[in-house]
């Protein structure tokens, strides 16, 4: 069969295709459905903090940074509690990383605060002596992309059916809803009350001035982020 | 037929042979960067405040690990095929016009990827997922460079002389498929540009942006089923259609056994795929797949082993080469090193030796045991044998080549042996407890540890860039130097001249 199969290479490519498409589909399929399904209080990603998500990536945070949990007693410790599927529902990509050259953040918003984080963004070794971490100064006079993070809303509201502007049951039984702008000039003023609320828990000036102008730094949405990691 | 040897045509050759070196040297230098970034922080900025969005270790990151796969690897492998593949299927790209035409368009094509890639990842536009950080227009070009890869496999061989595929045919058809299923798959994303709103506005916001198809635990899965396997068919399955191809020639040896080499072919492709989900363990995703990743990852080592012993029992009885041949220095120790590392990735894939390896500098010193010894050295090797043959000159100098192995087998034992004692120093520092239970580390104490290790690995990158660095000098005065050899050189071959 195998000398068959090297003098006739259609079906020797047929051959391997089928071969290793196998373990895919067997791996994949089964529980697909299952796995894209929220736990009770995941709430969508509001303008900010997606935009903030956008800054993280744009940054590669995850190629030192994990957000996952495993379910080990050092690790929930240290991290909080572990990390469940349903969590990640909202997560396109996921960013679970693959490399801990700094701590975990699946649930940083549980234990650091926006005064942390502009400190520590600034200089992270003035915070955390001994820190291996760059600083991320461009961070504060980038101004973030808010008009990016609105498309991807509208694309995940209109391709996946994620629940903007719907009610999402939270744990303690009551409802959340997470607003999405109806308009792009909607969006942006919706992002912008976000940012004047992280805006007044900061002390550099020049943040201060640009939310108080209208303007988004990238350090403002990303904190956003990170506070909503819970 | 006419009684004579067929002239091969190496033009296309050649050109990705230029791009193995540059780009090799540009996605090395990056890791060197990148690794003393690690040890020395004040590194990040060494451009100045300025740039330092641009030269800071996160932004880099994926331009290494991009610029070595897609860069190095990848055009290594087409340098090879377009080598090897005339060659065992006994015909010339010169005998056809729309070949040639393909194969100039793969590379041109190729060429425009690689400066979009790079620009791409410096402003920060990037996916986030690993190896697949392209956004969706730079996936299409990628996608239609590929097609044209596989326009050139099956139009070669649907013009051949020689019936029976070679094996190193078998891994070139296998990296093509493979390949194409998982980066198709694993990229299906909808560009945002698409949504539009109750206001009717669309196109809003950057229009290169995406949204991946899949969300959380499934987006991993994908990810880490085609993460996992572009390894599998880009550090393994290629580089295997080299050294079958490149050792027996080299060494005038034939290939030791026929039903070894069908067993570890066909083994590793039913196998391999399996094994993606052991980049999951203790994550969210079902147990039994994290489970189905461990068992297969373990048994993965038969036709892995299969392979290498295949190869070094190639060398039987011809021991002596080892020595008197630089090249084969480099083939064998390749070889080596795969054995060595396709052992280290099963044990690592257990579950409770995961659970320290997971997230630690281990896997970092995995990958590059099987990078920089394995397909480092193979790729170079093959670049090594076709020189002379393809710039008909001899090679500009075997004692630089000698002293660049030696260079290097250092740089990588320095590499993983520095990354082994960091993953496991840290993946026990984290797990740590006191005796009344609580946590024994701060988390900045398991980094703080680590700095002389960080600094032991640098060296050994760097001293893998300077032989990489005599590597291209020695092509470079190899290619330049006055023409000699008037005919093919006449070595042992799989299937006669």
């Amino acid at each position: 069969m195998f000398h068959w199969l090297e003098k006739h290479p259609f079906f020797f490519a047929v051959g391997i295709f089928v071969t290793i498409a196998f373990a895919g589909l067997v791996e994949i399929l089964p529980n697909f459905a299952q796995a894209s399904r929220p736990v009770i209080g995941t709430t969508p990603y509001s303008t900010l903090e997606l935009t903030g998500r956008h800054v993280y990536i744009k940054n590669s945070c995850n190629a030192c940074h994990s957000q996952l949990v495993r379910p080990f007693k050092s690790e929930t410790d240290r991290y909080g509690h572990y990390s469940l599927s349903g969590e990640y529902a909202y997560d396109r990509p996921f960013l679970w990383g693959s490399k801990r050259t700094g701590p975990d953040l699946m649930r940083v918003g549980n234990y650091r605060t926006t005064d942390w984080h502009e400190n520590h963004m600034n200089n992270p070794s003035g915070v955390v002596p001994g820190s291996i971490m760059p600083a991320y100064t461009w961070m504060f006079t980038n101004k973030a992309d808010v008009n990016t993070a609105y498309a991807e809303q509208l694309t995940v509201a209109q391709f996946f059916s994620v629940p903007y502007n719907k009610p999402v049951p939270m744990k303690d039984g009551s409802t959340k809803i997470v607003k999405m702008g109806a308009s792009t000039a909607e969006a942006n003023a919706l992002a912008l009350a976000e940012a004047k609320v992280i805006a007044a828990d900061m002390k550099n000036q020049n943040v201060k001035d640009a939310v108080a102008r209208g303007e988004i730094p990238e350090i403002v949405a990303l904190i956003a982020y990170m506070n909503s990691l819970k | 037929m006419e009684n004579r040897p067929l002239e091969y045509d190496y033009t296309v050759a050649k050109m990705f042979m230029f791009t193995t070196i540059a780009l090799g040297i540009v996605g090395m230098l990056i890791g060197v960067i990148l690794a003393f970034e690690l040890a020395f922080p004040e590194i990040n900025t060494i451009l100045g405040q300025g740039l330092a969005e641009y030269t800071n270790y996160s932004r880099l990151r994926p331009l290494h690990t991009d610029a070595v796969i897609f860069g190095f690897t990848l055009s290594g492998i087409w340098a090879t095929w377009y080598y090897v593949g005339q060659r065992v299927l006994k015909v010339s790209m010169a005998e056809s016009k729309f070949l040639m035409f393909i194969g100039k368009l793969h590379f041109w094509l190729y060429m425009v990827g690689v400066v979009a890639v790079v620009a791409s990842l410096f402003l920060g536009i990037t996916t986030s997922k690993e190896y697949a950080e392209f956004e969706w227009p730079i996936d299409i070009a990628i996608v239609v460079v590929w097609v044209l890869f596989g326009v050139s496999i099956f139009g070669l061989i649907g013009i051949r002389r020689e019936k029976s595929l070679y094996i190193s045919i078998w891994y070139y058809i296998a990296t093509f498929l493979g390949i194409a299923m998982l980066y198709l798959f694993n990229n299906m994303e909808i560009p945002t540009m698409l949504a539009s709103n109750a206001a009717g506005e669309s196109g809003i916001g950057a229009w290169y942006h995406s949204v991946s198809m899949y969300a959380g635990t499934n987006d991993a899965l994908v990810e880490w089923w085609y993460g996992h396997n572009a390894v599998a068919f880009g550090f393994t399955v290629p580089i295997v259609a080299m050294i079958y191809y490149f050792l027996p020639k080299e060494s005038g040896q034939a290939i030791y056994s026929y039903k070894l080499s069908l067993l570890s072919f066909w083994g590793l492709m039913f196998v391999y795929l399996w094994a993606g989900g052991h980049h999951l363990l203790y994550s969210t995703v079902p147990d039994w797949m994290q489970t189905m990743g461990s068992i297969f990852s373990v048994i993965l080592i038969l036709p892995s082993w299969g392979s290498a012993i295949n190869m070094l029992l190639t060398m039987k009885g011809e021991w002596q080469q080892v020595a008197a041949s630089p090249l084969i220095k480099f083939m064998v120790l390749g070889s080596t090193f795969y054995m060595f590392s396709t052992l280290e990735g099963p044990i690592q894939a257990i579950k409770s030796v995961n659970a320290i390896a997971h997230f630690t500098d281990w896997i970092v010193g995995h990958v590059h045991d099987g990078t920089l010894g394995w397909v480092g050295f193979m790729i170079m090797a093959a670049l090594y044998h076709m020189a002379p043959r393809v710039f008909k000159r001899e090679i500009y100098s075997k004692s630089l080549m000698v002293s660049q192995f030696w260079i290097q087998t250092l740089g990588v034992v320095l590499y993983f042996t520095s990354m082994w004692i960091a993953g496991i120093t840290q993946g026990m520092m984290w797990r740590a407890h006191d005796e009344f239970g609580n946590l024994a580390y701060s988390f900045i104490d398991t980094v703080t540890v680590l700095h002389p290790y960080y600094a032991i690995r640098g060296v050994g990158g760097l001293l893998y860039l300077v032989g990489f660095l005599m590597f291209a000098y020695n092509i470079y005065k190899t290619m330049s130097a006055r023409p000699v050899e008037e005919s093919e050189l006449q070595n042992a071959s799989p299937m006669g001249a």
